[in-house]
């Protein structure tokens, strides 16, 4: 197998990340299934192998109770021919697994009926490219069992202090992906990402939370993290009912990034305004001039990523811009239908999901976190939402309760917090109705990826029910 | 494979565990989608690999690799006492198992016809067919089919002698219909919009009749665009099992969850009301009628199997019965807190997860006397509800709201008009205190999900749920503005 050129090859994105012997060694795998593909008769063929090196420790009642690590590696294949299209994945990298693999995605594809809309592989770009953004952090890399086990222990400290206890988890890892296809795509990049969120529980029946997502592991302060959610925690004891109606809220970062992700899956992919079950229409105000939110990969607050997994260069994708709808993210397929260019938002295929935007921004406003609270006459604050999900989908009608601390605010001030309340809210309502945007943001993790969102004010969110804490 | 999980097993009792065990796994699984009568997705995957578990100094430690080599079971079961020592640091109670008989033997789902031996274009003939047959109805904006096979291989084995080997069969198929007015879209899916799935073969595919079933939902799917708003009120409702088994896995099997009870799902899905002092009260979870089982050996289900990944040999663990809080679903570890023996629901995502504490097949036993038909035929003015839309239920399974893809109006026995965007929510013990009607026999279904999610990284497990359908009064009917 020769070496790969990274300066001449067409098509070649890679995000500059240490030596690349990780990324190049996947890189090579790919191209060598791909040629095998057609050498057996794939009139195309595209390769992502994903290789992957991940720990997670996980905490509750104070204590490790949870230490895992893993190694892993896969090969995905989208075998074509013609217009029939067939795609495996395998584990087993060595000869007679690659050959396996072509050779039955060479049989199942031949048995497949025809795609009649197929519009190929994507092909390179020859637009000019973003500044690569670095995507890997050494420190991520380097994070030992004893490094998450240290952070642990000052998160716990934090909740020891307050008389409380944590439950949490803080995972780290680094993967390498790569895509190759017959069509001149060669895209290769080393990411890494940490995460550590914890949930502190008060004997008082106060919950509090804080979450931070990184590149690099060595950013985020756990006794920092741990300290905010005590302090949240101890302010939540012994909450009270509140009837269920209308209020004026402010929404934690860790909330308003259900409402980008939600809004992300229901609406601004291609394949959901092709389906028609997007509320999304081009030039359409559906939130207040408050609200810009993009899709971004280079966004170096983020998860950066410089291609998606069909080894599209990722486009700086304005979904809303100070309240209206402008545009969609786009796979191969999806952009083709349109006629149009994929923006990079591929998932690895089979995707019958269509495209999702892994990178979401939402601009910063100008208001304080005092200013946001202190602009409610009589409202709730809410730290976040917990198991939410589509009643109407196109009317983006979301049910889900609030968690980790709700509470009061009566006149600019919290007066105490309150038991926790369903809600049944339209996200399109909520964000027509956004008075304040905080001018700070939080990195969280999303659905799929990581957000960069800030707190927001909105004049009225619908509460349906109540539980009891 | 004897010689892998030798190897690990030795490599991690000389570092100093004082147990351990090992899981080698294989998954082979493929998968068929198909939209408004296009095959959209053809794919098959493979996926093989050992993960070690480890308790050094009272604390747990897993890796995991997909190298299937002796050296690497040496890295592997290293790695995990290293990890372990690490979690030493930051513990304050040591685990301790409890005792169960080194396990020994083989376990094979029952299988007539062997999915992965069917050639693909049949199998994609077969869903094409439901699909075209769904997308030829006039209104239809949107369809999708889809299949779903998979097969896992497992050994294990342990530090105390136990091996097993283990092979199970899994498959599922649905229909799904969208229909889109302006701002309304509505679906209509057959068995369920996320599949119906079985321990079973092709036969199972072969016995949902989707292409049979197809047209006569997609005709619904459109009808419901025009169909009223389901009226809000305190209403009775009576739920098909399609939406019963989801009520009673959010409701029931999730907060059954030891672990979660002892708040290590605190961080990410919550914890549970059903508290350890409740066992002990006999806290009355529903009505006289209401009797739940987490039965691992239940023909069919996704949750059945010889033994869980602790080794622990598959049982039937009373939830509920009779209406009163009996039981756990629980492991090694977390029913001695209790002073019981572990059920049996030690189950692991796969060869790089660790086992957790996780649903069988949680089912809702039938109660001779009515079928469901003659629940209907009992009830003056309620609705029928069936085929789950949505879910969602608070951090501690208490305040629960469902929608559903369609509500018909019960009057005096007979179920008449379509309504759409139906809703319904409670309080978990108010609402199945609630149950006054439960569907016997002839009802009673084994159905599931592969989909359910917990754990961090988040581990997706195949579970079943055999009900019956049964009846609610006074629930809430209609949340929110429309």
């Amino acid at each position: 197998m020769k070496a790969v050129d990274t300066q001449t090859r067409a098509g070649w994105t890679r995000a500059p990340s240490g030596d690349g012997a990780l990324e190049d060694d996947a890189l090579q795998l790919a191209e060598e299934v791909v040629e095998r593909a057609i050498g057996i008769g794939a009139t195309e063929a595209e390769a992502l192998v994903q290789v992957e090196d991940s720990a997670l420790t996980r905490f509750a009642n104070s204590e490790i109770h949870q230490n895992v690590a893993e190694s892993n590696r896969s090969v995905n294949l989208r075998f074509v021919v013609g217009k029939r299209i067939a795609v495996l994945s395998t584990a087993r990298t060595d000869e007679e697994g690659l050959r396996t693999l072509v050779r039955r995605a060479s049989g199942v594809a031949r048995s497949c009926e025809e795609y009649d809309e197929w519009a190929g592989l994507p092909t390179p770009d020859d637009s000019p490219r973003r500044p690569a953004v670095p995507a890997w952090s050494p420190a991520t890399a380097e994070a030992t069992p004893e490094f998450r086990a240290d952070a642990v222990r000052a998160v716990i400290a934090a909740a020891d202090a307050a008389g409380v206890a944590a439950y949490g988890s803080f995972s780290t890892g680094v993967e390498a992906v790569a895509i190759a296809n017959s069509r001149g795509i060669r895209a290769a990049e080393r990411r890494s990402s940490a995460h550590l969120l914890t949930v502190h529980m008060s004997p008082d029946g106060g919950n509090g939370y804080a979450e931070d997502l990184s590149m690099d592991a060595s950013t985020i302060d756990a006794a920092g993290l741990g300290r905010e959610a005590a302090t949240k925690a101890r302010a939540s004891d012994n909450a009270i009912g509140l009837p269920p109606g209308d209020y004026p809220v402010v929404l934690e970062e860790y909330a308003v990034v259900d409402i980008t992700d939600m809004l992300g899956y229901l609406g601004f992919s291609a394949l959901a305004v092709q389906e028609g079950r997007s509320f999304v229409e081009p030039g359409k105000r559906i939130a207040s001039d408050l609200v810009t939110v993009i899709d971004d990969g280079a966004d170096p607050a983020g998860l950066p990523m410089a291609f998606d997994y069909e080894g599209v260069a990722k486009q700086r994708v304005t979904m809303l811009e100070a309240g209206i709808c402008r545009d969609v993210v786009y796979d191969a397929q999806t952009a083709a239908r349109d006629g149009r260019r994929s923006t990079g938002h591929g998932l690895p295929a089979p995707n019958p999901y269509g495209p999702f935007p892994l990178n979401t921004v939402m601009s910063p406003g100008t208001s304080s976190r005092e200013e946001l609270v202190g602009g409610l006459e009589r409202g709730l604050l809410v730290t976040r939402f917990h198991y939410t999900n589509p009643v109407h989908p196109k009317l983006a009608i979301i049910t889900g309760m609030t968690r980790d601390g709700t509470f009061l605010v009566e006149g600019g001030e919290l007066v105490g917090p309150v038991r926790n309340l369903r809600y049944t809210q339209s996200y399109l309502d909520a964000l027509a109705g956004v008075s304040a945007v905080g001018s700070s943001r939080k990195t969280v993790r999303g659905f799929l990826g990581g957000a960069v969102v800030p707190a927001v004010r909105i004049d009225a969110w619908t509460f349906t029910g109540a539980t009891e804490h | 494979m004897r010689d892998l999980t030798d190897r690990a097993l030795d490599t991690a009792d000389s570092l100093g565990a004082t147990y351990a065990d090992v899981r080698i796994v294989s998954r082979r699984d493929e998968s068929i989608s198909v939209k408004t009568g296009r095959v959209e997705g053809v794919a098959m995957g493979e996926s093989e690999g050992f993960g070690v578990r480890v308790l050094v100094d009272g604390a747990w430690g897993f890796a995991a690799s997909h190298r299937l080599e002796l050296d690497e079971a040496d890295r592997v079961a290293g790695l995990a006492v290293r990890i372990a020592r690490a979690s030493a640091t930051a513990l304050r109670n040591q685990v301790t198992l409890d005792d169960r008989p080194p396990a020994s033997g083989t376990y094979e789902t029952p299988v007539e016809e062997d999915p992965f031996k069917i050639p693909i274009a049949r199998k994609i003939d077969d869903l094409v067919a439901a699909d075209r047959a769904a997308s030829s109805v006039k209104g239809v904006a949107f369809t999708e089919s889809i299949y779903a096979a998979t097969r896992e291989s497992k050994t294990f084995a342990a530090s105390d002698g136990s091996y097993t080997e283990q092979t199970t069969t899994h498959v599922g198929g649905a229909v799904e219909a969208n229909a889109i007015d302006g701002d309304e879209l509505q679906r209509r899916s057959y068995p369920d919009a996320g599949g119906g799935y079985r321990a079973a073969g092709y036969e199972y595919i072969r016995s949902l009749d989707l292409a049979g079933r197809a047209e006569g939902l997609a005709e619904e799917a459109v009808a419901l665009l025009t169909a009223p708003q389901c009226p809000p009120g305190r209403r009775t409702i009576v739920l098909d099992p399609s939406q019963l088994y989801m009520q009673v896995h959010e409701s029931c099997g999730h907060p059954s969850e030891l672990d979660r009870v002892f708040g290590t799902e605190a961080s990410y899905a919550g914890t549970s009301f059903l508290t350890t002092d409740k066992l002990e009260s006999g806290f009355r979870y529903g009505s006289d009628l209401v009797t739940i089982v987490a039965d691992a050996t239940a023909p069919g289900g996704m949750g059945t199997f010889g033994w869980d990944d602790e080794g622990v040999a598959a049982e039937a663990v009373p939830l509920v019965k009779d209406g009163i809080f009996v039981g756990y679903l629980s492991s090694r570890e977390t029913a001695p807190r209790i002073g019981r023996g572990s059920g049996g629901a030690m189950r692991a995502d796969g060869w790089n997860r660790i086992p957790l504490i996780r649903m069988t097949n949680v089912n809702m036993l039938p109660v001779p006397g009515m079928s469901l038909d003659e629940i209907v035929a009992d009830t003056d003015d309620g609705l029928y509800l069936a085929n789950n839309r949505s879910w969602s239920i608070d951090d501690r399974r208490l305040n629960f709201q469902f929608s559903t893809e369609v509500a018909y109006e019960i009057k005096g026995g007979k179920k008449g008009r379509l309504f759409r965007n139906a809703t319904y929510t409670g309080i978990t013990y108010e609402f199945w205190r609630s149950c006054d009607a439960v569907g016997d026999e002839r009802s009673f279904v084994m159905l599931g999900t592969p989909n359910c999610g917990k754990g961090e990284p988040v581990q997706t497990a195949h579970v079943g749920h055999a009900v019956s359908g049964a009846r609610f009064r006074d629930v809430q009917v209609g949340v929110g503005k429309w």
